[in-house]
């Protein structure tokens, strides 16, 4: 009961927060730098913004007490675009027009950041978007910290392959944009890999599906046909909990169909008992268990800043953590704050990740990343039984017909997203 | 796995020396075998395993399995392995050798043995061959089930000991299933493998079904037996698939029903169009986790009879919420429905957000009590319990409203109310008070169904999102204000969603299912069983 007394006051402080946050706003004095914060913080994806905008809070807290950047303190804009794609782009004309910050973080879905695209292109500002997100896209005014496809699915594939030898596959997600990119991509690779098609199953389910009896039956007909199978899960949010719920009460263990999902990750576990779940795997850039200095550091101070030290991290916290070091420094290298000047000095800039390595922006506005594999455990932690030396985002595709071609470069002269290395142009296929 | 040959060579020298208690291999030479095991990738691991398996020590079922549940650790300085427990932050080490105690040792200086999928596989039918004919029969199931499962020729000789032995029918039979599927991969005689086929479809399950599927493309009699099994457990299983089906169709309408039922109060026999109808379910479901939370710090003996403690506390919950939003804004805007809708929706917003502030948007973990674990199987139907429990809670919720309704002071009230609120209210009765707890009863249901749905579905404050549409979809298919009809309705709708869905998939199937449901109310505007008489037109 005391936990969650101490949950509501500290929810109570967050929200007091942010709101004298967003009023002090308008006082401000010019001798700070303003960071814009564009996180739900109510709504359906509120569940998993909230924790980004107090991580860009915490990044902001340590960086002042360190001196702020160019001799000037930060201070945080934060808004609630109320997981409302219309009202991100709204939010985001606020922030930059009227707010005058100098940076965004911000937006978890790919619909909310399509939807601030146009907003950040014309009033030419930056945005760093943290989370893992299905690539064929490459813009000017956007750094992209969390995963591409290949930075994810196809090495968790990979080494379901080499580990567990498996021979059929069901490609499982929800209906929307992300999953079916995905596996759109996983199903070009596999098939390339020598799969058969009868070999592979995809399955589309509604948002918030909550019914898997027969979804998980079919799995384990599937996976009763003498061939190693294995799930791979792009389902999203909530629909997670009943989908494991499921898989224990019907008794299908690691051992026999293993789970590799992409949207799963120390908070959604949260909610669930594991004990059934150990042995299921998922697939990020970053596990709260890495054992490294930087990350217990991270950890501690986020502990400390939330003022809860139950409170997990996660792997779009350590995008935000990147990205938010990688405009510090090119910031301070550039000497300004000015968006053309900061954009070019991002491209290059190397900053330390958390799971003891580094993390380059590379011209593609992309980031270079390990690929990590970590089975649950019955503590609702991960245990990383594989990682990958970084690999280099790629935006566009090379197993999609409509991308295999094309190439993006924002470093002068080329300066183009979506170069077609056929056709020698900027500008797609078309 | 050449381990298993190795093994049945020390297994045959074990079994021959009999009745020697215990065997062992000198500590020196156990330790250094058990040494490898922290020495170096999942591949040296897998080998180690093997190498250590093939001691036949009769500590080594104890080592493999502390491996298995990650107790095993490495110490830096060193490598010695050592099982580990936790105590604090350190870990308590002891020789896994002589069993005597090591020392503390902070987190740092040691580092766990990891093992993944492939070496937890590894390591059961390590222990399974070595186990295969310890005195617990519990311990011989599982034993028979992981040699089963690796399927592994060299197994045969020591499954052949142990059914020579077993006593057990079933354990029998499985080791025997075992031993066909060992033999199916060695270099048996195609009769034998043939027997062996026959053997493994007697089985008839959906596991022999597996094994055997991975023969059907083999040439000759081997391959034909196989094809002939399989399409005769195939079309065994196609008759158990649609009972199963039909199942699952029972158990989501059972959910639908108890998402409904509360509605078909509000909705059906009072009109309001009332959309905060699943926040009252989702405070129930809150409700049953603050309950467990007090339980588990409290008074955890008492966790088996959380939800029955729950039941009570999420009834009166839902049900005070319903009468303060019935007093509070509902009163004031009978007869308007779009502003009743709109009202109610904005309430439903407001009290999605003040649970979040609360309680914080992360999911929370309510836990299933004993009686409401796990699953028995009926032929090849497999029932979970818990949605056993839910569909047995729907029925008795059911009845008990329609109790109330027609056996009580309260329903008749409600009953007089709703037909013809002058005439009732000319008679005597208080309609505002009926009103009010009209609504909280149909709000104290919903709370009873977050109850039951914290079993299944995640508590987070979008709980009840889910389940609005669907409540509608029932109760407007079933006829307004006919409680009988929201049963038909809801047990037609689970059943036609979990029939199509094999075929159409989640998403087509929905969409069958609202198009239809459309269509059907084209034709019979007022649902399945409509009411009749002055009060529909009143």
């Amino acid at each position: 009961m005391s936990q969650i007394f101490d949950r509501r006051r500290m929810t109570l402080a967050a929200v007091l927060g942010a709101l004298l946050a967003s009023t002090m706003a308008g006082y401000a004095a010019d001798d700070t730098i303003k960071v814009g914060v564009l996180h739900s913080l109510s709504g359906t994806m509120a569940i998993s913004e909230t924790t980004l905008k107090d991580t860009v809070l915490y990044l902001i807290d340590e960086q002042n007490k360190k001196g702020g950047v160019l001799g000037k303190k930060l201070e945080a804009v934060v808004v609630d675009p109320a997981s409302n794609w219309p009202l991100f782009a709204e939010k985001a004309r606020e922030l930059i027009s009227q707010d005058k910050v100098s940076v965004v973080f911000g937006c978890w879905t790919s619909v909310s950041r399509k939807s601030v695209l146009p907003v950040f292109k014309e009033l030419n500002s930056i945005l760093f978007y943290p989370v893992q997100y299905e690539g064929e896209e490459s813009e000017r005014n956007v750094f992209y910290t969390g995963a591409a496809p290949n930075q994810q699915a196809i090495p968790a594939v990979d080494y379901l392959m080499k580990e567990e030898g498996v021979q059929r596959w069901v490609l499982a997600g929800t209906d929307y944009v992300y999953p079916r990119t995905t596996n759109k991509i996983l199903e070009a690779y596999l098939k390339a890999k020598g799969v058969a098609a009868d070999d592979i199953m995809i399955n589309y389910t509604p948002f918030g599906h909550s019914d898997w009896q027969s979804i998980v039956a079919d799995i384990k007909k599937f996976g009763s046909a003498g061939k190693k199978t294995a799930v791979v899960s792009t389902i999203n949010g909530d629909a997670n909990v009943p989908f494991y719920k499921e898989l224990a009460s019907q008794g299908i263990k690691a051992e026999d169909i293993p789970v590799v999902a992409f949207s799963v990750g120390e908070e959604e576990l949260a909610g669930i008992d594991t004990k059934p779940l150990v042995g299921h795997l998922a697939a990020w850039n970053y596990f709260e268990s890495i054992d490294s200095e930087a990350n217990a550091a991270f950890i501690d101070g986020w502990h400390k800043f939330i003022k809860n030290d139950k409170r997990t991290t996660n792997d779009p916290m350590e995008a935000t953590y990147i990205g938010f070091n990688a405009w510090v420094k090119a910031v301070e290298a550039a000497g300004t704050t000015n968006t053309d000047t900061v954009i070019d000095t991002l491209v290059g800039t190397t900053v330390p990740n958390l799971s003891g390595g580094y993390a380059t922006i590379m011209p593609n506005h992309h980031i270079t990343k390990p690929v990590l594999i970590g089975e649950i455990q019955d503590n609702g932690q991960f245990d990383i039984v594989s990682k990958t030396a970084p690999v280099v985002g790629d935006e566009w595709s090379d197993y999609l017909e409509g991308s295999k071609d094309l190439i993006s470069d924002w470093r002068k002269p080329l300066s183009c997203g979506n170069f077609n290395v056929v056709t020698g142009k900027c500008g797609g296929n078309s | 796995m050449s381990f298993f040959r190795l093994f049945t060579i020390l297994f045959a020298l074990i079994v021959s020396f009999q009745p020697a208690l215990a065997s062992r291999i000198a500590d020196t030479d156990l330790s250094s075998r058990i040494v490898a095991l922290g020495a170096g990738g999942f591949d040296d691991l897998e080998k180690a395993i093997a190498n250590l398996a093939a001691s036949g020590d009769d500590r080594v079922p104890a080592v493999l399995d502390r491996l298995g549940n990650g107790e095993l650790v490495v110490r830096k300085a060193d490598g010695a392995v050592f099982f580990a427990d936790k105590a604090g932050t350190d870990f308590r080490l002891t020789d896994p050798v002589t069993g005597s105690d090591a020392g503390l040792a902070p987190k740092a200086t040691v580092e766990k043995v990891k093992v993944n999928n492939r070496i937890r596989r590894t390591i059961a039918s390590a222990v399974g061959a070595l186990t295969l004919i310890s005195p617990d029969p519990a311990v011989r199931r599982a034993a028979a089930e992981a040699v089963m499962k690796s399927a592994d020729a060299a197994a045969i000789p020591v499954l052949n000991q142990a059914i020579a032995t077993e006593t057990v029918a079933d354990i029998r039979a499985m080791m025997m299933a075992a031993r066909a599927t060992a033999l199916l991969a060695s270099s048996a005689s195609e009769a034998d493998k043939v027997a062996a086929i026959a053997a493994i479809a007697d089985l008839g399950s959906r596991d022999a079904l597996g094994f055997l599927s991975g023969y059907t493309s083999t040439e000759g009699a081997v391959g034909d037996a196989a094809r002939k099994a399989v399409a005769a457990i195939e079309s065994r299983l196609m008759l158990w698939d649609i009972g199963q089906n039909l199942w699952y169709g029972l158990s989501l309408g059972s959910v639908l029903l108890l998402a409904a039922i509360g509605l078909a109060i509000t909705f059906g026999v009072m009109g309001v169009i009332n959309m905060a109808h699943g926040e009252m379910v989702m405070l129930g479901a809150y409700a049953t986790f603050t309950v467990q939370e007090v339980i588990r710090t409290s008074w955890p003996g008492l966790f088996d009879y959380s939800l029955l403690i729950a039941l009570p506390v999420a009834f009166l919950t839902a049900a005070l919420a319903g009468i303060l939003i019935e007093r509070l804004v509902i009163r004031w805007l009978y007869g308007r429905p779009l502003e009743t809708l709109l009202a109610t929706w904005g309430v439903s917003l407001i009290l999605q957000q003040t649970v979040r502030s609360i309680y914080g948007a992360n999911n929370r973990e309510v836990g299933n009590p004993s009686w409401m674990s796990g699953s028995f199987s009926v032929g090849d139907i497999q029932i979970t319990w818990t949605r056993l429990w839910i569909i047995l809670f729907a029925v008795a919720v059911f009845l008990a409203l329609i109790a109330v309704l027609k056996r009580t002071r309260l329903g008749l009230e409600m009953r007089a109310v709703t037909q013809n609120r002058q005439m009732a209210a000319a008679v005597g009765i208080r309609t505002p008070l009926v009103d009010a707890l009209t609504f909280g009863l149909g709000s104290g249901i919903a709370g009873l169904a977050g109850v039951a749905l914290s079993q299944i579905d995640n508590v987070s404050p979008n709980l009840g999102r889910g389940y609005i549409i669907d409540s509608f979809m029932v109760v407007v298919f079933g006829g307004v204000g006919n409680l009988w009809g929201t049963l038909v309705g809801a047990l037609t709708l689970g059943v036609a969603n979990k029939v199509l869905e094999p075929y159409a998939g989640a998403v087509l199937g929905k969409i069958i299912l609202l198009v239809a449901i459309i269509l059907f109310i084209q034709k019979r505007p007022r649902g399945l069983f409509a009411l009749k008489g002055r009060a529909v037109e009143a």
